[in-house]
């Protein structure tokens, strides 16, 4: 039997260290034999679990740290040195068919800690799973495949983070099941979950802010308009060729009524989202990309401040140079790497003057990691960002140097 | 290997990179940016400007912290991006006084249009009948020394007969003033009214009322000065602390004056000689004086902000019909000039000139000119292509 959950554990067919998706693995579950090359989907249970002797119960996490130095148009406000995050996870099998997993993040320094995942699976068919409990999202990839150690930049990608916003998972419910043969894997996910509030267009970025939702402390407790979010994912995978995803997202994110009273009128949010990856054979090389597309129903009053359409993405280039023994590193992996990332955060044209908005960033990110294992990663980058304001005036201009390490534990 | 010395390589080139100069991006001169405090401030009164830089710069409001519901924009750097002049997206309209007896439509929300609106809400509309006039946001700088200016030296400067007979004459605006704002040593006042100086219309006293009716107006936020919501029009709980204001007005009042570009350059030098030839200097006066102040670094200095703060006759075309305090509907402030070539870096990479951005040059802006200054315009049109660009190098040098 192809337990689905089994598979998504399994080891991915080219893990080896590459890196930046399959570098990590399971150390103490079975793994399956048929063709379990694991999706995006699957990257919660595709991780390192340690599990002592034949306790159902397997704990792991990861950690991140780093060094940053910054200068914004020749200003620089020096050297800092972070840990923006420290991730738990908890699995358990409570029957064969029935998963649970946790995941709890501690945020710079512990300053916050957040349930980022905590459901229970249920499996009744490989096709058909029911979930339930804090799941994430499946918009794009990144916001599901998203562990620091599986990255080769210090930095999580900012239109990923920013505009979808990974990572996000909310309270609720919902479907997903795989299909696969030797050479195919097809994927989807559909949840319904709390979604957004009208922070999203009211927030101190002063600008249409997706994450700014994040901040609500009620929002694991109940929905700020009683509106559900449809979040759907479906994903092809051809082996050897590499993994597309088409996600949507939206739903309804004012509060237009309370206690039976209109207040407003239905306002929407709606995402889409398109990610792949491949690996080119020859070379090895991996290629990573996402996009996504926002459109947020803004009043018009309101003014142009808070966009009504946003559109980003990144794509990361991990070109593996040396592999094999380095440093007595038995499985060691040199790599170079380099991201591009984009993102207009008010795609548009004021009326007062007929010119473009401006409120858009792009930046280039050449790295180099270390991967003295799978699942360790010392990565160092240079990021060099240009942005402008809104009203597009000359940019500003950002370089970055950062050391970072991550590891999972 | 040989991965390992291209990575190697690799990483060896990063390093060089980022060790060179240009891969750090290198700061804007100093004389490229608005934003800045005076020289001579202490310890303490930087940290002072920078709790107002903060507040005007990056204090956004929203919903929870008092935005509105009805505004014109969500923050003090919406309007003034890096203190300089404001893109017209941001333009606010003013309505409904067309005379010294006062503004007629208080009670449908004059003299401001907030005509943005909180979600759920609608924002104001302009009343049938209202006369009103757009205003594009103006510098922010040096305004510490145009408020330390004495109200002897503006009469002084002021000439409402012509008497010397040169055809511009130049007033001060008498307006009252709010009972918060605490009149300045030396003031001079004529029928309970004061001069004022801030504004387009010279229709504000200080820095302190300027801040003060800015939250309130433009962004809908209320204090202790200026307690009334612009929406329920109702006395309502502060939003913002008086201390915030009191380090706004501060920041504004250390601003440094824009620094001049290219000084030495010839055809800035002759430009200028061409600016006071025909009489362009009459109005956009290059040098005023500050009077004593307990900010050492603005007491008794000359600056250059090229205005005489006083209000000239434009003509019919910057006529719009609308005015505040005692200023006809076709007077307006002599515009500084300070810092005028380094619009286009506020502006969006354009021009939007005169009180309401509707010249997009600076020749545009001068081809405006009527009233008082028609004479000095024609003497502008009658100067031959190659003085003109000169002139006008030199305006951007500013
Ligand atoms: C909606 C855009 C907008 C916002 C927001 C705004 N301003 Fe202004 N500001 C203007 C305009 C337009 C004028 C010209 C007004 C006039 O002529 O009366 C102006 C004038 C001023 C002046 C007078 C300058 C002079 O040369 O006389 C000062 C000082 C000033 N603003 C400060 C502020 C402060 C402080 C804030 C935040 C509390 C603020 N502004 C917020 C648009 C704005
Ligand atoms: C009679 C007084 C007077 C004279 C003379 C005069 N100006 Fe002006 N100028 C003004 C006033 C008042 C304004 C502001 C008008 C408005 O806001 O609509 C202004 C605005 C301007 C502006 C636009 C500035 C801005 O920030 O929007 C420029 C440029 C300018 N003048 C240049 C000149 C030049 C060059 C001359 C000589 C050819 C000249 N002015 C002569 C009074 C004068």
């Amino acid at each position: 039997m192809k337990y689905i959950l089994v598979a998504c554990c399994c080891l991915g067919l080219m893990h080896v260290s590459i890196a930046q998706v399959d570098s990590s693995l399971f150390r103490r579950i079975p793994r399956d034999t048929s063709f379990g090359k694991s999706m995006n989907m699957d990257a919660v249970y595709n991780r390192p679990f340690l599990s002592v002797g034949k306790v159902p119960v397997a704990t792991g996490g990861y950690v991140e740290s780093d060094y940053t130095y910054s200068t914004m148009d020749g200003i620089s406000e020096g050297h800092t040195f972070r840990i923006p995050r420290l991730t738990l996870f908890i699995a358990s099998s409570l029957h064969r068919k029935i998963k649970f997993l946790t995941e709890v993040e501690f945020e710079d320094g512990g300053k916050e800690v957040s349930i980022e995942f905590a459901s229970l699976d249920f499996m009744f068919h490989p096709l058909v799973n029911f979930r339930g409990g804090i799941v994430m999202n499946p918009i794009g990839a990144f916001n599901q495949n998203h562990d620091g150690p599986k990255w080769e930049f210090v930095e999580r990608p900012v239109a990923m983070t920013q505009m979808l916003p990974a990572t996000w998972s909310n309270v609720g419910f919902g479907l997903f099941g795989k299909k696969y043969s030797s050479s195919w894997a097809f994927g989807y996910e559909l949840y319904l979950t709390n979604g957004f509030d009208e922070s999203i267009i009211t927030n101190t970025r002063n600008r249409t802010y997706l994450p700014a939702a994040k901040n609500s402390p009620e929002r694991f407790m109940e929905s700020s308009n009683g509106q559900p979010l449809v979040t759907g994912k479906v994903a092809l995978q051809k082996k050897s060729i590499g993994e597309v995803g088409i996600s949507y997202m939206g739903g309804v994110y004012n509060k237009f009524q309370d206690d039976g009273l209109v207040l407003d009128e239905k306002r929407r949010v709606d995402v889409v989202a398109v990610d792949f990856n491949t690996t080119i054979p020859v070379w090895k090389t991996r290629i990573i990309g996402e996009w996504a597309w926002v459109h947020v129903n803004v009043p018009l009053s309101y003014g142009p401040q808070y966009g009504h359409r946003q559109y980003g993405g990144f794509i990361d280039v991990v070109q593996p140079v040396k592999s094999g023994t380095i440093f007595g590193f038995s499985r060691s992996v040199l790599n170079a790497a380099c991201r591009i990332e984009y993102g207009d955060w008010n795609v548009g044209k004021f009326e007062e003057t007929g010119t473009t908005i401006g409120d858009c960033f792009y930046a280039v990110v050449p790295a180099v990691s270390f991967r003295p294992t799978p699942q360790t990663v010392i990565r160092v980058n240079y990021r060099r960002e240009w942005s402008r304001d809104i009203i597009n005036n000359p940019s500003s201009r950002t370089a970055i140097i950062q050391l970072g390490i991550s590891s999972y534990f | 290997m040989r991965g390992l010395i291209i990575g190697v390589c690799v990483l060896f080139s990063i390093i060089f990179i980022v060790s060179c100069d240009s891969v750090m991006p290198a700061s804007l001169e100093e004389d490229q940016l608005l934003d800045g405090p005076v020289s001579g401030l202490t310890g303490a009164e930087h940290r002072q400007f920078l709790l107002g830089d903060a507040a005007f710069n990056t204090e956004i409001f929203t919903g929870q912290s008092g935005l509105g519901p009805v505004f014109v924009a969500t923050s003090c750097g919406s309007c003034h991006a890096g203190d300089g002049k404001g893109h017209p997206f941001t333009t606010l309209t003013r309505f409904g006084q067309s005379d010294a007896s006062g503004n007629k439509f208080l009670a449908q929300g004059g003299p401001q249009l907030q005509h943005r609106a909180l979600p759920g809400y609608s924002g104001e509309r302009l009343p049938d009948g209202a006369s009103s006039s757009r205003f594009v946001a103006p510098i922010n700088t040096g305004l510490g020394f145009m408020e330390l200016v004495s109200d002897v030296d503006l009469l002084a400067m002021a000439d409402p007969e012509d008497i010397d007979g040169d055809g511009i004459s130049g007033i001060v605006n008498w307006n009252t003033i709010p009972s918060y704002v605490k009149v300045a040593d030396g003031a001079v006042s004529h029928e309970g009214k004061y001069i004022t100086r801030f504004g387009k219309k010279a229709s504000v006293y200080n820095l302190l009322q300027q801040t003060a009716n800015a939250y309130n107006q433009d962004i809908g936020i209320t204090s202790s000065f200026e307690p009334v919501d612009v929406y329920s029009h109702l006395e309502v709980d502060p939003e913002i602390s008086t201390q915030t204001i009191n380090n706004v007005v501060f920041y504004l009042q250390t601003l440094k004056a824009p620094i001049q570009r290219s000084t030495e350059r010839e055809e800035v030098i002759k430009g200028k000689d061409l600016f006071v030839g025909i009489s362009c200097e009459k109005c956009h006066k290059q040098t005023l004086r500050t009077g004593n102040s307990h900010i050492a670094a603005l007491a008794n200095k000359e600056f250059h902000p090229y205005s005489d703060l006083l209000l000239h006759d434009m003509g019919s075309q910057l006529d719009d019909g609308y005015t505040e305090g005692t200023a006809k509907t076709y007077e307006w402030r002599t515009a500084p000039l300070w810092g005028l070539g380094l619009s286009p870096n506020s502006q969006g990479g354009s021009y939007y000139l005169l009180h309401d951005g509707r010249a997009h040059s600076i020749e545009e802006a001068i081809l405006w000119h009527g009233g008082e200054a028609a004479s000095s315009r024609q003497s502008y049109e009658q100067l031959s292509d190659a003085d003109k660009e000169l002139l006008i190098t030199f305006l951007k040098s500013l």
